[in-house]
């Protein structure tokens, strides 16, 4: 199949062994990979903000730059999310039809890996090992708005050496939430704490999930608390083989 | 405390913060909306047809929205068939002005109340105090919130930042029983009841407010567990009812749904103890003068705005508060309005018009994770209201210190080669924060960030460059990161 990236502006420049991870795994897989180097940004973070103008003109964007893929893939629950629930909604609201049909045609296309994986291709097992113990957060996004279910833990099951570890009260809200993190740090803060005692009480070494803002939150308080675990992008998990470590 | 009807006396990560920062606010709210969640979860799990029961109460809702004012003419001119009396206002002060002029025409200068955060939304009871009237609660819980001088923190259990020792100490303190009181649950349950009786039993006016009215039938309802609401809906002589005007329904058969939703979302019980329904005035039995009093208070600028239209379904069922993570940390106060937790963020900013610059920051008292969409029995889509209102809330801001850094970042997006650059840049410029490849501290907007996080930094090759080095190599995979 021919699979075009959609690699998020935080991927490209700040977890970018995330997007080459993706890379290898699907490659490895057998698709061919593309990567449209004018793409940039799903405008999620704008339009969360409330500045949807701005949102738009990224949507649009995005419209441009992927408008005759096949398949689009990319390694974020939450960028997915946005262009296939809150995109046509922002573009509805400021009057842009043609834009809101445009956005509208493109998203049934648009896959979350892990659920592009299992449910699109029907891969559970990718081949990896990666001998660690891990748990797995579910991050908002995929699990209520894309509904990917257990994707990802079907995944990590078929990892060879991973042990998993089964995350208390896995489904609340790491405290992330973009711009919320910033704007309301006290209350970010605070579920952060929950959220990384409950990581530290599995006694995992890394904790894993689709999404890298979730990650980079989540990660930097247990780097703050000197925990010893940290965090790993699920692709970066399966693209590791008993040749190749990722993570 | 400061939460006094629609207007927060603060933003809202100002009052959080405070909150946050309470051990045992925090640990009685845990433990509280924890019990509740996993609770609801059971309760709601029992029943196969939950998600068509969801669209339906939606869908039922929508629909007497759709023909409101037909509805509320029908509601008025069954209520006045039955001899009940209908009264509208347009906002708090009219509906404050009526409830005086009604206690005044009887003489009373004490009433016992129930069941009426639509009470709280205007006031009422601070305004009735300047007339020389003493509001007296009923619901067990509101009446530990207004003997301790405190204000509601939840909708359906107002004083749940309180824990049985406070309450225990505030009984003692208050309701004058001749022997000091135990912390035993019955105990201080036998003391309120001996208060509240006797109030019942003096007491000739009451207000209360109401779930749900039938159009047809001109039929109020109020759903309660404790049986004070219906010795208020049925002692006195003289009841008022005060309504937000999306609270009708058009047929008896549009209650049903809701009968289901409502007891199973909010307490997680399959039926609540006590559904009380009136009808006008009924000669010799109940009260002989019957008021509803229909309240706007910026509903209808909410059903005129296609997007915030849909908060108008909330039946106050509270199951958005009890999964919000957000509420749990910060409690109900934080929100600084009588309708706090996720449905507050967009009620309260909306029935203000959005002129609020307090209410403006409630939108943002979100980390848009869904929970709350998910419990919601009647489907209202709170993440998309809040994301559409802040929105709304930038409207009036102008040009700030975020906007411009959003317009910056836009322009950087707006070309792969321009974000390529920036990010160069943003490398080249992050030198002196970075220690051991981690950011511990941040500078002005993003200092919220480093509060907690640290931040690792801007890797020596973006992806895209990454790329574009493999490209050139033919494709082969290469880790050079």
């Amino acid at each position: 199949m021919k699979i075009d990236l959609f690699i998020t502006c935080l991927n490209d420049a700040l977890f970018p062994r995330t997007g080459q991870a993706t890379v290898a795994l699907l490659e490895r897989l057998g698709h061919e990979v593309r990567f449209n180097p004018a793409q940039t940004c799903c405008g999620q973070m704008h339009l969360n903000t409330g500045y949807r103008a701005d949102a738009l003109s990224l949507v649009r964007k995005f419209v441009n730059d992927f408008r005759d893929a096949e398949v689009i893939v990319l390694p974020s629950g939450s960028c997915a999310a946005m262009l296939r629930e809150l995109a046509p909604d922002a573009a509805h609201w400021e009057g842009d039809e043609a834009l809101r049909a445009e956005v509208e045609a493109l998203s049934g296309r648009v896959f979350e890996l892990s659920e592009f994986l299992v449910k699109k291709l029907g891969v559970e097992d990718v081949g990896a090992a990666y001998p660690h113990r891990v748990t797995y957060h579910p991050t908002c996004h995929a699990m209520r708005s894309l509904r990917v279910g257990d994707a990802p833990l079907r995944l990590l099951r078929n990892v060879r050496g991973l042990t998993l570890l089964e995350l208390p009260h896995a489904d609340e809200c790491c405290g992330f939430g973009g711009t919320f993190s910033v704007k309301n740090p006290d209350v970010s803060t605070a579920m952060l704490a929950d959220k990384a005692r409950h990581i530290l009480e599995t006694g995992a070494e890394a904790c894993t999930a689709g999404d890298n803002s979730c990650l980079m939150h989540i990660g930097g308080g247990l780097h703050r608390l000197r925990s010893g675990a940290r965090t790993v992008h699920l692709a970066e998990i399966l693209a590791s083989t008993d040749g190749q470590v990722w993570a | 405390m400061g939460v006094s009807g629609l207007h927060p006396p603060r933003p809202f990560p100002q009052a959080a913060r405070d909150a946050v920062n309470s051990p045992q606010l925090r640990a009685n709210l845990r433990k509280v909306t924890t019990t509740i969640r996993d609770k609801r979860l059971r309760a709601v799990g029992e029943l196969p047809h939950w998600e068509e029961l969801r669209r339906l109460g939606a869908a039922t809702k929508d629909a007497s929205l759709a023909n409101l004012s037909d509805r509320l003419l029908e509601l008025e001119a069954s209520v006045r068939a039955r001899g009940g009396h209908v009264h509208w206002a347009r906002d708090a002060a009219e509906a404050r002005e009526l409830v005086a002029q009604i206690a005044h025409a009887h003489e009373v200068t004490e009433l016992i109340k129930v069941k009426s955060i639509t009470s709280d939304e205007i006031e009422l009871n601070a305004a009735l105090d300047a007339h020389g009237i003493r509001a007296i609660e009923t619901d067990l819980a509101e009446l530990i919130v207004q003997l301790s001088n405190d204000t509601p923190s939840h909708i359906l259990v107002p004083a749940i930042h309180r824990n049985r020792a406070e309450i225990q100490a505030l009984f003692n303190a208050q309701l004058g029983e001749p022997e000091p009181l135990t912390d035993e649950p019955a105990v201080l349950a036998a003391a309120a009841r001996r208060y509240l009786r006797q109030k019942f039993l003096t007491t000739k006016m009451a207000v209360s407010g109401a779930n749900f009215a039938v159009a047809e039938t001109g039929t109020v309802c109020v759903v309660e567990s404790e049986g004070n609401g219906r010795m208020c809906v049925t002692l006195p002589e003289v009841l008022v009812s005060i309504m937000g005007i999306e609270k009708v329904l058009g047929t008896w058969e549009d209650i049903s749904v809701f009968m289901e939703l409502l007891p199973r979302s909010s307490t997680a019980e399959r039926m609540n103890p006590y559904t009380s329904f009136w009808s006008g005035v009924t000669p010799v039995d109940g009260p002989q003068e019957f008021h509803l009093i229909l309240l706007d208070n910026g509903r209808t600028d909410v059903l005129a705005d296609e997007v915030g239209r849909q908060t108008l379904r909330c039946i106050r069922c509270s199951a958005c508060l009890n999964v919000c993570p957000v509420y749990e940390r910060a409690g109900g106060h934080a929100y600084g309005s009588v309708y706090p937790g996720p449905i507050g963020a967009i009620l309260t900013p909306q029935l203000l018009d959005m002129a609020d610059k307090n209410a403006n920051t409630l939108p943002g008292a979100s980390s848009l994770c869904g929970a709350c969409y998910d419990a919601c029995p009647v489907r209202i889509n709170i993440p998309q209201v809040l994301i559409y209102l802040r929105g709304e809330a930038n409207e009036d801001k102008g040009v700030t210190l975020e906007s411009l850094a959003m317009q910056g970042m836009r322009y950087a997006m707006s070309e792969g080669w321009r974000f390529e650059g920036a990010v160069k840049l943003a490398r080249l410029g992050q030198g002196p924060l970075v220690h051991g490849g981690q950011i511990t501290a941040l500078p002005g907007l993003l200092g919220g960030w480093t509060q907690s996080r640290d931040l690792n930094a801007f890797p020596a090759q973006s992806f895209r460059e990454w790329w574009r080095k493999r490209d050139a190599k033919g494709g082969l995979p290469e880790d050079s990161a």
